[in-house]
């Protein structure tokens, strides 16, 4: 196999040159959230709600960056858990009153069972024919959707009301969303981290590079396959709710083979095999295409496919996987010239 | 003395009066219009599945270009953006608020697609936007007590189908009917329709339905088990692509129902013809456009002049596309409401022009179809003929039929 | 009775469609070891190639010639130009690269010919065969079809360029040590698979009308197709691709309202393919430790 393993680099780091790099990183991250909350007061409503979607996507393409990337199982219906939680969501809301906020759980709650109960056979499956099934789930589900109408309007789709702030914090709605998700997604953030960065992910890498050593070192494979199959579906489907109350409709059309493609794409040009690159990839889904229809009335989607093979080319390992490793060793090559230098 | 100052006061206020006036007859304006510019925006579907629709939108910016070319509308030129949602509710919604929030265009004209509207259908009329013309037959969209910023154009689905249920009632009351119908909102409209439309019959006389997804290759499986059903009508609600098969495949396997078209999937260049000319003979249809490629309207002026718009705009490759016919009008629909308005071009008044439309005649439309709103009825066209194919041309019969929609 | 020979016999003449773009995908994928997403798409451009020579008066056999050897030369070059730059990346960046290249080859179709339906005409005259149960053209689809299959089994297994690169594609180390030229393997495969496309799409067109959007729904079906029948061998791209159209149409028909009917069928292939992992016909995949 041509590939290495791509741990999270900075990881090694960590463990070898001590605080430094630590430090550097969560001065980075404190600098990004800071960022992200600041960032709603000094602009307009419409790119506070972008920027909310960048975020659902990141959490969608979170989910899949678990089971693709650390895990190594292709999966082309992410759009289809997706689905499976903004209809968990809008049907709670629509026909029992659920509040939104309540929605979540639950919504994560069936999108883990749907991932494991599909994890069982995908362990038979590698490759393309995993592909197969995983694509069978992205098409499957416009088609149930439509068929048991009664639950979940069928054609026509659900409206949502759009959830009302607080009134004691003095933000208008799309702020208030806002910053709704950014905190579900720094939640999701710090469970994906513990879960890879712990017994659980290691697990999850060892399997996806050498399934036969780790089965010989006692790793119970299948254990760990259906359930990085079931995390996975967990944040991709809270995501799918979340979009559920962002937007306040959801139809069979907002689910299509397309999105799952999407998210597959975010996740290989954020990479594949990193938690920042889940962003990197929010913010391809969302802006590319808008900027694609920028440059060009006539043929936006090839300028959007474009923009995919120039990412692809110039950093195949996606912007954080090659990035990463580029800065991490940057930052080596500075300290050790510092400490020459000394 | 003093009659000299009376004089002065009442000049002054006389001058005063004139001048507050003309403030208020330079116009009223709502957000982005100016004295030289009125901005609209819109959403079409230009990639993915529905993009076979798309040509809408590229003809209304040809037709706006055109009318800035002569001038604009009461001396403003029409500043028309358009933008991609790919038919996807969510991406809808993004692009709508681009229009509206960031662009700031005055209204938004003919959106297409029923859950493309239906995603925004909220946030236009809380946000008191005009969500004017909207591009899809759905019956829902004429509510203005509740939804007073929402108006159609097209005749509903539901308006269609009551028609062809008339027609089944009147002339085949034993009628064993098949439905194939498109998998999506438009599909769904014609069935309901139909089974509203024969009342409490419905159940006895519809014998099958079968339904198809726009990823489908192809219905041959549909129309063969609708055959199986022992059905002798056949109602297809279907886009030209499935339209042109399924008229062959009926043809083919020696199938002879009634068979009612859907207005969508008549069209002579873009089904009739590759499907096979001799096989579609006796297929009932309705519309209330003109066909660009029924040859009975080849030498009217209007489809003249039509074509020649076509051709003078890069749409040489589209003259057989009836969407360009439709698009063309909804294009001068828009235009005349914007005439009507004058300089009072406030978004209240908009709706206000859109809700008086008293028998407006556009060229492309079948003669003795008009226009017609009030502040009860936003859908403004109602009105559509029966015709059927003689294996050259869709003869009209029957009168123009007032359908009252739902 | 009749209506179950109609069902299987529409069956089979949608299976010939989904099998002859089947037998794209696999040549690609016993060339590079890669599903390609973009194949559905490469064949509908071919056939606006062939449809613009037709347009412009020239013969309809002559055009398919040409459209060929055009396909075949932009099938090298896209191998060359495209795919060569990742060719050691991640599996998932090739997959992102052919997802871009579908989504450009669709859109500029769109934008060259737009999306208004056009005809194709058919070598094949308009005829019903069997009593209606079949037409000429669906047999002009499963005729061509079982031509394409026999002509690639032929070159994998009996000739000398077709071992080569089987060999290019399961072991490239070694096969360079062997002589083989392994880049000029790869981009043939991609040269023949393009030209098969094309084959497909031309022979297709008369039967689901010409538009930028006439592949993608059968890409779908392709796909399950050479699964089923193992994404390795020919035969099996063929008999699989055969096997989802018959049985796409019976559970529409008989088992369950057309809505489900992907779905199941889906569901019902993936049943087989728990007991039978490389698909029916496939080879099993050999993991060295």
């Amino acid at each position: 196999m041509a590939e290495t393993v791509s741990v999270d680099s900075t990881v090694a780091m960590r463990r070898g040159s001590g605080t430094g790099i630590a430090v550097w990183r969560w001065a980075g991250i404190a600098a990004l959230i800071a960022v992200a909350v600041v960032l709603p007061s000094t602009i307009s409503n419409y790119h506070v709600f972008e920027l909310t979607q960048v975020m659902i996507y990141a959490i969608a393409v979170l989910g899949l960056n678990i089971l693709t990337g650390y895990n190594g199982q292709i999966s082309l219906g992410h759009g289809g858990f997706f689905a499976a939680g903004a209809y968990t969501a809008a049907v709670l809301m629509h026909r029992y009153g659920v509040p939104y906020w309540a929605t979540l759980l639950p919504a994560a709650l069936v999108c883990f069972a749907l991932g494991m109960l599909f994890g069982v056979p995908a362990l038979r499956f590698e490759g393309p024919y995993l592909a197969l099934v995983t694509l069978a789930m992205a098409v499957a589900m416009p088609q149930l959707l439509k068929y048991f109408d009664t639950w979940t309007g069928g054609q026509q789709g659900i409206r949502l009301a759009k959830p009302m702030p607080p009134p004691e914090l003095g933000l208008d709605r799309d702020r208030w969303l806002y910053f709704f998700v950014l905190v579900v997604l720094l939640v999701a953030i710090r469970v994906a981290a513990n879960l890879l960065n712990g017994r659980t992910g290691r697990a999850f890498v060892a399997i996806r590079d050498h399934p036969i050593a780790a089965a010989a070192m006692g790793i119970n494979t299948a254990r760990y396959k259906t359930l990085a199959f079931g995390a996975s579906t967990l944040f991709t489907g809270v995501a799918g709710a979340l979009a559920a109350i962002v937007i306040g409709f959801v139809a069979p059309e907002s689910f299509t083979l397309f999105l799952s493609l999407s998210f597959l794409v975010g996740s290989a040009v954020g990479g594949i095999a990193t938690i920042g690159g889940a962003i990197v990839g929010g913010f391809f889904i969302e802006f590319v295409p808008n900027v694609a229809n920028d440059i060009s009335d006539a043929a936006p989607w090839a300028i959007y496919g474009l923009a995919m093979l120039l990412v692809m080319y110039v950093m195949p390992r996606g912007v954080v996987g090659t990035a990463g490793p580029w800065l991490a060793h940057a930052i080596q090559q500075l300290r050790s010239a510092r400490r020459a230098a000394k | 003395m003093r009659a000299k100052q009376t004089v002065v006061t009442g000049l002054c206020m006389a001058g005063l009066m004139l001048a507050v006036n003309a403030v208020y007859a330079a116009g009223q304006y709502g957000p982005g219009v100016t004295d030289t510019e009125i901005k609209i925006g819109n959403t079409n579907p230009y990639s993915g599945s529905a993009s076979s629709y798309g040509i809408n939108g590229k003809v209304h910016a040809a037709y706006f270009a055109m009318i800035n070319e002569k001038g604009g509308i009461n001396g403003r030129k029409i500043n028309y953006i358009t933008r991609d949602d790919s038919y996807s509710p969510p991406k809808t919604v993004e692009q709508a608020r681009q229009l509206v929030e960031q662009d700031k265009v005055f209204l938004l004209f003919a959106p297409l697609g029923t859950p493309p509207n239906m995603a925004i259908h909220d946030y236009m009329n809380e946000n008191k936007v005009p969500q004017l013309f909207v591009a899809t037959g759905a019956d829902q969209w004429n509510d203005p007590k509740h939804f007073p910023w929402t108006m159609m154009w097209l005749p509903s689905y539901g308006i269609e189908s009551h028609i062809y249920a008339n027609y089944i009632l009147k002339n085949l009351p034993n009628a064993k009917i098949a439905v194939l119908y498109q998998n999506d909102d438009y599909g769904k409209d014609y069935l309901n329709g139909l089974r509203a439309g024969l009342g409490d019959k419905a159940a006895k006389m519809i014998v099958a339905t079968q339904s198809y997804e726009t990823t489908d290759p192809t219905v041959d499986q549909q129309v063969v088990a609708l055959q199986g059903s022992g059905a002798d009508v056949l109602l297809t609600a279907a886009i030209p692509k499935f339209a042109a098969q399924t008229v062959r495949k009926v043809y083919d396997i020696g199938w002879k129902p009634t068979h009612f078209l859907n207005s969508v999937g008549n069209s002579v260049g873009l089904v009739m013809k590759p499907a096979g000319l001799e096989k579609g003979v006796g297929i009932i249809s309705a519309t209330y456009h003109k066909d660009p490629t029924d040859p009975q309207w080849q030498n009217t002026p209007e489809y003249k002049e039509w074509l020649a718009f076509m051709n003078s705009h890069g749409f040489s490759g589209n003259i057989t596309d009836s969407q360009a016919v439709i698009g063309y009008s909804y294009a001068q629909t828009m235009a005349e409401v914007l005439r009507m308005c004058g300089d009072n071009l406030t978004r209240e008044n908009v709706m206000k022009q859109a809700a008086s439309l008293h028998n407006l005649q556009l060229p492309m439309l079948l003669p003795g179809i008009t226009l017609n709103t009030s502040a009860d009825d936003f859908d403004p066209i109602k009105q559509m003929q029966l015709e059927k194919f003689d294996g050259t041309t869709w003869q009209l019969f029957g009168d123009v039929i007032s359908g009252s929609g739902t | 009775m009749h209506q179950l020979l109609q069902q299987i016999f529409s069956g089979l003449a949608a299976g010939a469609v989904y099998a002859s773009l089947a037998l794209a995908l696999v040549m690609i994928y016993r060339a590079t070891d890669l599903v390609n997403f973009a194949q559905g798409e490469m064949a509908m451009f071919s056939t606006y190639i062939a449809w613009t020579l037709v347009n412009a008066e020239l013969p309809f056999w002559a055009a398919f010639v040409i459209t060929l050897a055009v396909s075949f030369v932009g099938g090298m070059l896209i191998e060359r130009i495209v795919i060569r730059p990742v060719e050691n990346a991640p599996i998932l960046t090739m997959v992102v690269v052919t997802i871009g290249l579908l989504l450009i080859f669709n859109a500029t179709a769109g934008w060259l010919y737009s999306y208004t339906l056009q005809e194709f005409p058919s070598p094949f005259p308009d005829r019903t065969l069997f009593g209606a149960l079949m037409t000429t053209r669906d047999v002009g689809v499963i005729a061509v079809t079982l031509v394409m299959l026999v002509a690639l089994f032929c070159f994998f297994r009996f000739t000398a360029t077709g071992l080569a690169m089987r060999a290019a594609a399961q072991n490239p180390e070694s096969a360079r040590l062997c002589g083989v030229r392994v880049g000029r393997m790869l981009a043939l495969g991609w040269g023949f698979a393009a030209a098969i496309g094309a084959v497909a799409g031309i022979m297709v067109a008369p039967v689901l009308f010409l538009d930028p959007n006439m592949m993608s729904g059968v890409l779908l079906y392709a796909f399950t197709g050479a699964l089923l029948g193992g994404i390795t061998s020919p035969v099996g791209a063929v008999v699989g691709g055969l096997i989802v159209g018959v049985t796409e149409n019976l559970v529409g028909t008989y088992l369950i309202a057309s809505q489900l009917k992907l779905t199941v069928a889906l569901i019902l292939i993936i049943i087989v393919l728990v007991f039978r992992p490389n698909g029916l016909f496939g080879t099993a995949l050999v993991r060295r430790v």
